[in-house]
């Protein structure tokens, strides 16, 4: 695989990703939900609030790296962790 | 019956979740990979963490380009939904003349987006061009190759031309499902038009215009071949668009990690939108 130059961190990155996929799909079957109205006014799933979560978390790593610099980038981790608490609790 | 719950039959779609994967998925990844990655050329890459995402976000290129493209977007939407909707309220409902102009509609959307960009750069030519010819022997000076303001306007012109065809065909769909009695309903309470407009055409119409909005930003937030054929993105860069930039830096100074950082963060940007307005229409067909 080294002609496609992977490295370990986005290699670390995609694991991750997969790994939440899979355990939201486990999640999904064995323990059915129905979708919920949060603050957002929309109806979510657990699989909606990931994606709201990932999606979200994007722009804030994006964001915390246009504005701080990438030296305080962990930071942004944590914000990400503190805002998908708040959007699998509120919305 | 009883429904049996089998998700074994989840495994009949592996053959399609191997091709996406191999089609699209992977070189997404890929695309992750080298916006971290920088390279002088012979397959030979080196670590650059953060590097590239911090230089564009701190640049005035992609942010410029950015606005551009949300200018655009904004400005074509806003003439194309009403325009299109207008024309819908005027097409015939019926009889042969129905048939006829919803050929004529559909006509400019058969046309291939870089035929459309060469008609419209040589319509627009102030040499030998009908547009910029007849402009000029006017007085009034046109030059979409000299002037930003003049290549905006043949740019948004062009894509009206192109599109406004796509929203009045959708309009006209969500128009002709509206059963006659709600219009009978509408002239027994003698409603005015603007009236029958207001509280029967346009709720009606709601779910197809959602959708036209929908497919018009998502296209004209990734347009690249018109402009790029009329204008090549100038005069200077008034005309270029992310899509136009992307190409630039990836192809034309074959930069490949700051156009993978880029094409994520216009991925990005893509996606909330599309999520967005998914989530906009699917909660208006619930309560509808």
């Amino acid at each position: 695989m080294s002609w496609m130059a992977w490295t370990q961190p986005t290699a670390i990155f995609f694991i991750i990703i997969a790994l939440l996929l899979v355990t939201f799909t486990v999640l999904a079957i064995r323990f059915p939900e129905t979708p919920r109205r949060g603050v957002l006014g929309i109806e979510t799933t657990r699989g909606d609030r990931l994606f709201i979560t990932l999606l979200g978390s994007a722009f804030i790593n994006l964001a915390w790296l246009g504005v701080m610099g990438a030296a305080m980038q962990p930071w942004a981790l944590l914000i990400c962790l503190v805002y998908a608490a708040a959007v699998f609790r509120w919305v | 019956m009883e429904k049996t719950v089998n998700h074994k039959a989840w495994f009949l779609v592996l053959p399609v979740l191997v091709l996406v994967a191999f089609s699209a998925v992977i070189p997404l990844m890929t695309v992750v990979n080298y916006a971290f990655q920088d390279t002088f050329g012979n397959n030979v890459f080196f670590w650059h963490g953060l590097g590239w995402f911090e230089e564009l976000l701190a640049s005035d290129r992609m942010w410029n380009a950015l606005w551009r493209q949300l200018a655009f977007s904004g400005i074509i939407l806003a003439i194309e939904i009403p325009l299109g909707v207008l024309v819908a309220l005027n097409m015939p409902k019926r009889g042969v003349w129905a048939s006829v102009v919803l050929v004529l509609m559909s006509l400019p959307l058969l046309i291939p987006w870089n035929v459309v960009g060469t008609i419209w750069q040589i319509f627009g030519r102030v040499d030998i061009g009908l547009l910029g010819y007849t402009l000029n022997s006017l007085g009034i000076s046109y030059n979409y190759t000299q002037n930003p303001a003049h290549a905006w306007a043949t740019v948004i012109v062009m894509d009206v031309w192109h599109w406004t065809s796509l929203v009045a065909l959708l309009a006209y769909a969500g128009l002709q499902s509206i059963p006659d009695a709600y219009y009978q309903a509408a002239k027994i309470d003698q409603a005015s038009r603007w009236k029958v407009f207001r509280y029967i055409e346009l709720p009606k119409m709601a779910g197809v215009l959602m959708i036209a909005v929908l497919l018009r930003f998502m296209d004209s937030f990734m347009i690249y071949t018109e402009p790029f054929v009329v204008t090549g993105g100038g005069p200077g860069n008034a005309t270029t668009f992310l899509s136009i930039d992307l190409v630039k830096m990836a192809l034309g100074q074959f930069d490949l990690g700051p156009a993978a950082a880029f094409s994520l963060m216009y991925f990005l940007v893509i996606l909330l939108i599309s999520w967005v307005f998914y989530t906009v229409m699917t909660n208006l067909d619930k309560r509808g």
